[in-house]
């Protein structure tokens, strides 16, 4: 009682004129639920706490697949973000656009040996060149096949439906996600069953600490107090990184980037200034598709068995995370995502691995109710 | 002829909203369009750029039918609506604002010199070049929607309410501004509640009621008008 009490004027200021907040109403019973988050939040920090102390090497370790988790889902989540700055809609085949990535580069590196291209074409390369533009290619095609097929979607299911109530865009959005989950499991297009993924490129292990940085072999193992690492953790740290910096760059510096921020203000008057504000949408779905592919083929080489269903819950999180850093917002979805892949890691490693999934979507439901506008997001009024 | 419209019906709905409007704007001309509120004064506007498709009648601009253009394209030939309300992008700031009006263009540096141009007009508007748009006042952001609009080089400009909730005093600025832009060489269609104003700097004006046009004549025979005076000058 105490506790909310002293809260009170902080928190009064903060709120401001949140639309559609579930707590305008009852403030009373607002009061017992914040206090409720805020010694659950201290419970939280308590266990962690706890555990950092305990085994500073095991909670490094979780950290560590975290990042890896979060940075993924960083680069799912900006699809859905832009999308949705621009059209307001939440665009729930985002998910599956990430497995069709994921699909292609599996029959990009199986069946048409893709990624081996440079070492036939130029014998004498040198084995790291022609794996690192092996690997791009795989990567570029699979970024090329979503931009398409999300441009697709957008022209035959969204477009048609720009003027009609959001909800029915919505639905049709989950239709079109249903659509290539269910299209996908036949046995001619991806077949409904685990596939073993081929990675374009080998993966190896390392581990820091103990005696240095060095690589995990049979004959090398792990130190027992070091902290193991792999290559394509690397890999997605500095990706979905530099695809955060190109994003901004674009949407901050170029024409089309000016145009995106002026469609997501105001499509009429920006048609007035000679936009073509229909080829901004596409452009708008097609980056965000292929960062999406290229999570596809990173999450792939990461966990390597794919199946039709594989976008699902990686898609759901990274909505969550556009929320949870407020939709709409670029650097949110950073934001968002780290802090979910962080949630899901910490909950696997502590309390147990399918509860990971509860808590991922726990967050959702409390960000709904306390900050519904998301951490960057502005307390704008909704426009029906 | 710059610009001449032939019996355009819009309709909205089931609502006939403009109902056979026929007007002309010559090269160099000032046209105002007076009429109360709903008379379909901003429609007329939104159909001749495009924004709105007339279901019947044409509008022909430099003897090329565009009736049925789109408006990204019918910015490209040099018909740049600023529309009632100012509408610029509050989150972008006044440079990017700009440089969306120029959207159509490549050439930066002559981009750049048609931006130092509105500052001349606006030299407001150069102060705050950095700021967001949203934390301009009523009459600085009236400036950067018409800066803005300037900045593709229109021959035709069209003006929706220019002195909408401005203080007398910004009314005359506006205007002023107005009479330079024209004098510079732009063709106006100013569409106006303050027909005292708007009588004052253009040189023909047509009065719209409920979607028909029912009086055309020259600025200074409208002032002198006694039905004009009765219903839009608020003089006996």
């Amino acid at each position: 009682m105490q506790q909310a009490s002293a809260e009170r004027p902080r928190v009064s200021q903060s709120r401001q004129p949140a639309p559609l907040s579930p707590r305008a109403s009852g403030a009373g019973l607002a009061w017992i639920g914040r206090g409720f988050l805020l010694i659950l939040a201290a419970v939280v920090a308590l266990i962690l706490a706890r555990n950092l102390l305990d085994n500073p090497r095991l909670f490094a370790q979780i950290v560590i697949s975290g990042l890896q988790l979060g940075f993924v889902y960083a680069l799912i989540a900006l699809g859905y973000t832009m999308v949705y700055g621009i059209v307001r809609l939440i665009n729930f085949a985002h998910g599956d656009v990430f497995m069709v990535g994921s699909f292609v580069s599996f029959f990009a590196v199986s069946r048409f040996s893709l990624h081996t291209w440079p070492e036939t074409a130029f014998p004498g390369m040198s084995p790291d060149l022609s794996t690192l533009i092996g690997a791009i290619s795989v990567i570029l095609l699979s970024m090329v096949v979503c931009a398409i097929l999300a441009v697709v979607i957008e022209r035959v299911a969204y477009k048609p439906l720009r003027n009609a109530p959001r909800i029915t865009a919505l639905i049709t959005a989950i239709g079109v996600s249903f659509f290539l989950e269910f299209f996908g499991a036949l046995n001619f297009v991806f077949s409904p069953r685990f596939i073993p993924y081929q990675r374009p490129f080998d993966v190896y292990a390392y581990y820091i600490g103990g005696s240095g940085i060095g690589m995990v072999t049979p004959s090398n193992p792990a130190p027992p107090d070091s902290i193991t690492f792999s290559s394509i953790f690397v890999i997605i740290v500095i990706t979905s990184i530099l695809m955060q910096a190109l994003l901004q760059w674009l949407v901050k510096r170029t024409k089309m980037g000016k145009a995106m921020r002026a469609s997501a203000v105001d499509k009429p008057t920006t048609r007035l200034m000679g936009v073509n504000v229909d080829r901004v949408i596409s452009f708008t779905f097609a980056i965000g598709a292929a960062f999406a592919g290229l999570a596809g083929v990173l999450f792939a080489i990461a966990y390597p068995s794919i199946h039709t269903q594989l976008g699902i819950l990686p898609g759901l999180k990274a909505f969550v995370a556009a929320v949870l850093g407020g939709i709409g917002s670029i650097p949110g979805a950073l934001v968002g995502a780290l802090i979910m892949g962080q949630a899901e890691s910490l909950t696997a490693g502590y309390i147990s691995t399918p509860m990971r999934d509860a808590v991922a979507f726990t967050i959702l439901i409390v960000v709904l109710l306390v900050r519904p506008t998301g951490i960057f997001g502005e307390p704008t009024g909704e426009k029906a | 002829m710059l610009l001449e419209i032939n019996d355009l019906h819009v309709y909205y709905g089931a609502i006939h909203a403009l109902q056979g409007v026929s007007f002309n704007v010559n090269e160099g001309e000032i046209v105002t369009l007076i009429g109360a509120n709903g008379a379909g004064k901003s429609t007329t506007l939104r159909a001749i750029s495009g924004l709105l498709t007339p279901r019947r009648g044409t509008i022909r601009y430099k003897d090329r039918d565009i009736t049925s253009m789109s408006a990204e394209d019918i910015v490209r030939l040099g018909v740049c609506h600023v529309p009632e309300g100012r509408r610029i992008f509050a989150p972008l700031t006044v440079r990017e604002n700009l440089e969306l009006g120029a959207y159509t263009r490549k050439d930066k540096a002559e981009i750049d010199k048609t931006m130092q141009r509105v500052f001349a007009s606006f030299p407001r508007l150069r102060e705050r070049i950095n700021q967001l748009g949203g934390t301009l006042s009523g009459g600085e952001q009236q400036m950067l929607a018409m800066g803005r609009g300037l900045m593709s080089r229109p021959s035709l400009l069209l003006l929706d309410e220019p002195s909408m909730g401005l203080s007398p005093l910004l009314v005359e600025e506006i205007f002023r501004i107005i009479k330079e832009i024209n004098a510079q060489g732009t063709s106006i269609l100013l569409v106006e509640q303050n027909a005292l104003m708007a009588l004052s700097v253009a040189h023909r004006a047509y009065v719209l009621e409920t979607g028909n046009i029912v009086l055309q004549g020259s600025a200074r025979d409208m002032r002198e008008n006694p039905q004009v005076k009765a219903a839009y000058l608020g003089v006996a």
